[in-house]
């Protein structure tokens, strides 16, 4: 059983989630009396009626002013069983892309839905950009149960909402809790409150679940990102590519071809500070020996002869776009993708995904702020790239902004 | 019977030690010895005891069913950095406090360089209120490392003018440590600086990026942060723009602590139980040094106790401690009810936000 699991939360504004963060790490005993002291203090100050475990994420002053989530915060917390990251998203549709980053390196997304409202836009906005970023496991909190007398109607009515809205995503592991992240019901443990949920508390589900890998194994894959040359007279001929396997295992004695250059070579030795290993596999970090001398560079991918990813400089992709203005046909953008930067021109875009109907608009010329659509690239030089379900490492692109250096968009290839 | 140094700590390798003298190690449950590069098998499968590098390390963990442990996990994350900065940035500087962060985060930089020496060089951010052991550290390991070591001095720039001391009771020079960081990042140009500070720390820090751009006044903007995608990170910035790097982010102070033992890294001897001369002052332990003085009314007592940060001295408190080496102190940071600002650093609490702010004008 895998060690550490990364939790992303998702969900509308105010549906719950920076207090269901809190609820979690104050009813595990996770907090330290100086941060619960904190809390206590200021919402004593504020005047709120009870003690707002929110405060324990919204870290932010203008957060605390507003009373929402604006970026990411992240908390680390173990129990015996397992250790976690926490990462508490934001539920402002303004703020969509601190949610895709906090959602890009999860295992599990809990995606908190108020009761009282049901399934929103945003709801059904995160639940989709969840399952584009392929994050493995959904948990589906019905929160704010409280406030519906622990109904079950309630609950069953939105867990069948969300059943047949996720029927047209690729979630292959849902599971729906009811809970009050505000008293903790169902959260740590089993509530008396809802004698008719027979499934587990939202914490057992988190350590017993069976995490399902992300990771490629099969698909040898090494971005070079750093040639190791140490000039020193007792280490004159060492030559060494640093990076870290994005996919499948490597040994030493394997055939291997870099690409894009297309040369052969054999693995002579895989180096690290702790000496040499047998094989490597995601996501460690490595330095490889090639039997010959040959030309190879932070950007190049080292893959088997046998089992090579596309190179190519057209590309299709989804993208969730994160800037006010537009993505339109003819846009340059920097790419980053691996440890290779190129250049590319925007050719098309094909359609923008309707959230609330998952419906592609095919009449759009452009993707506005918080937009999710397919476009098609072409880049300046060759990328060596998988499909992103495939691959999330070797198949995943930043969008850049060659003026001002910021991130415009988040790319998964097709 | 050979003097044991130390025992690893490594979950499935935790019999075996290390003795002095050259290249032994023992398994304490069996009795058995061993040389360095012999293969042995033990009651939790194999291991093969390699020293061929350092002295002082441990040795190689063999992975099984390719999964790697937390620490395995954190550290291949934080080397990916490390070669993302130094390949992508032309002037990246490594702070360097000689405090067990960026002690760890020194190992985890050579790591991922090894065996070419690490291609940047090291800052401090002198307050002239240090530690003595601290700076002793401090010089030695740049040394032992061979790195250049930049020393970007708060005592020089008072001297010089460029700054006024807070003299009124119970000021500290953190304040001041600012903007002598930004005049040394901008007279040496570096364009990356890598810090240790990790999330789990404050609650400004939680909300930080691994890459956090700052302006050219060194400013942080909370409220509009770059995304971070993926592993996928984005150095970009223009002129008298720059980054700071946190490779330890995901780290906590647990980890930090497991980490210095499985690395078998040395630290500064104030970080273990001591016996000190200490008065109490708004709830903390602060000891008694040329710098900090007990006022009329507080009581000085000797006390066992250790460090949990290193910073300056006259805002650094010590906590109560009976911990002297390595796993008793696991054994108390895993127990502890506060966290580690919160028990000794009198910076934080000037005001609710008091981190925020000092990371919105250039602060690590
Ligand atoms: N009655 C009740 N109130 C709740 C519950 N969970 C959260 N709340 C309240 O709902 C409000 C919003 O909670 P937050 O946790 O800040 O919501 P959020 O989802 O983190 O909001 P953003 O991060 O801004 O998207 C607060 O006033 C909470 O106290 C619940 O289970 N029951
Ligand atoms: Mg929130």
């Amino acid at each position: 059983m895998a060690e550490l699991l990364r939790v992303a939360t998702a969900g509308s504004v105010d549906d719950g989630k920076s207090t269901l963060i809190g609820r979690l790490l104050f009813d595990t005993k996770s907090l330290f009396t100086d941060q619960l002291a904190a809390v206590e203090r200021t919402s004593r100050e504020r005047g709120d009626g009870y003690v707002d475990l929110a405060l324990l994420t919204d870290g932010l002053r203008a957060e605390r002013e507003q009373g929402i989530t604006i970026d990411v915060a992240y908390r680390y917390f173990a129990t015996p069983r397992r250790s976690f990251i926490l990462a508490d998203t934001p539920g402002h549709v303004q703020y969509t892309r601190n949610m895709v980053t906090g959602a890009s390196t999860a295992d599990l997304a809990l995606l908190l839905v108020d009761a009282r409202k049901g399934i929103v836009e945003q709801t059904r906005r995160h639940a989709f950009l969840a399952s584009l970023l392929r994050v493995p496991h959904l948990v589906l909190c019905v929160n704010k149960m409280d406030l519906v007398d622990f109904d079950r109607e309630v609950f069953e009515k939105i867990k069948e909402d969300f059943r047949r809205f996720a029927a047209k995503l690729e979630i292959v592991d849902v599971t729906t809790i009811p809970v009050s992240a505000l008293t903790g019901d169902n959260v740590v443990s089993r509530s008396p409150s809802t004698p008719w949920y027979d499934g587990s508390s939202l914490l057992h589900h988190l350590e017993e679940l069976h995490i399902a890998s992300d990771r490629n194994l099969i698909d040898v894959r090494f971005p070079v990102q750093w040639v190791v040359r140490p000039r020193s007279e007792e280490l004159q001929d060492y030559r060494g590519y640093a990076g870290q396997v994005a996919g499948g295992v490597i040994k030493p004695g394997d055939d291997v071809i870099v690409l894009p250059s297309g040369l052969t070579s054999r693995v002579a030795g895989i180096d690290t500070y702790d000496g040499p290993v047998d094989e490597a596999f995601p996501p460690m970090s490595v330095t490889v020996r090639l039997e010959d001398d040959l030309d190879v560079s932070r950007g190049d991918m080292i893959a088997r002869p046998n089992n090579q990813p596309t190179v190519g400089q057209d590309l299709h992709l989804m993208v969730s776009w994160m800037v006010d203005a537009p993505l339109r046909r003819r846009a340059r953008v920097g790419i980053k993708h691996t440890t290779r930067s190129v250049r590319a021109m925007v050719t098309d875009v094909s359609y923008r995904v309707d959230i609330d109907t998952l419906h592609r608009d095919e009449a759009v010329d452009s993707l506005g702020l918080n937009d999710i659509g397919r476009i098609a690239l072409r880049t300046t030089s060759p990328l060596c790239y998988d499909p992103y379900r495939r691959n999330r490492n070797t198949g995943s692109v930043l969008l850049i902004d060659e003026m001002s250096g910021t991130t415009l968009g988040a790319g998964m290839i097709l | 019977m050979p003097t044991v140094v130390r025992v690893c700590t490594d979950r499935d390798h935790w019999f075996w030690r290390r003795v002095a003298g050259v290249g032994h190690w023992e398994n304490w449950a069996l009795g058995e010895l061993v040389n360095v590069g012999e293969t042995v098998g033990g009651a939790v499968g194999s291991a093969i005891l390699d020293g061929y590098i350092g002295e002082t390390r441990g040795f190689r963990v063999p992975v099984t069913g390719y999964e790697l442990t937390h620490l395995q996990m954190l550290e291949a994350e934080a080397v990916h950095i490390f070669r993302e900065v130094a390949a992508e940035f032309e002037r990246p500087a490594l702070l360097f406090s000689g405090g067990k962060d960026s002690i760890v985060m020194l190992r985890v930089a050579e790591k991922a360089f090894w065996p070419a020496k690490l291609p940047f060089p090291l800052l401090h951010i002198d307050t002239g209120h240090n530690f003595d052991e601290v700076l002793a550290f401090r010089d030695r390991r740049a040394t032992e490392l061979g790195a250049r070591l930049v020393v970007g001095s708060v005592q020089a720039a008072i001297d010089g003018g460029e700054l006024t001391e807070d003299t009124r009771p119970g000021a500290s020079r953190n304040q001041l440590q600012t903007p002598v960081l930004l005049d040394s990042i901008t007279d040496n140009r570096f364009d990356a600086v890598f810090g240790g500070a990790r999330r789990d720390e404050e609650k400004a820090r939680a909300k930080e990026r691994v890459y956090s751009f700052r302006d050219e006044f060194g400013q942080w903007d909370p409220k509009n942060q770059r995304p971070e995608l993926w592993s996928l990170y984005n150095g970009r910035h223009r002129p008298g723009e720059h980054i700071r790097v946190f490779p330890l982010s995901n780290w906590t102070e647990l980890d930090i602590w497991r980490y210095i033992a499985q690395e078998c890294l040395e630290i500064p001897s104030i970080y273990y139980a001591h016996s000190r001369e200490i008065f109490e002052r708004d709830g903390m332990l602060l000891a008694v040094t040329p710098l900090t003085q007990p006022r009329v009314g507080e009581v000085v007592v000797p006390r066992q106790v250790r460090y949990r940060t290193v910073g300056d001295i006259t805002c650094t408190g010590a906590v109560e401690s009976t911990a002297a080496t390595v796993d008793e102190v696991i054994a108390e940071v895993a127990a502890t009810r506060i966290t580690e600002r919160g028990a000794t650093r009198a910076d934080d609490r000037v005001s609710e936000a008091a981190m925020e702010d000092r990371k919105r004008e250039g602060y690590f």
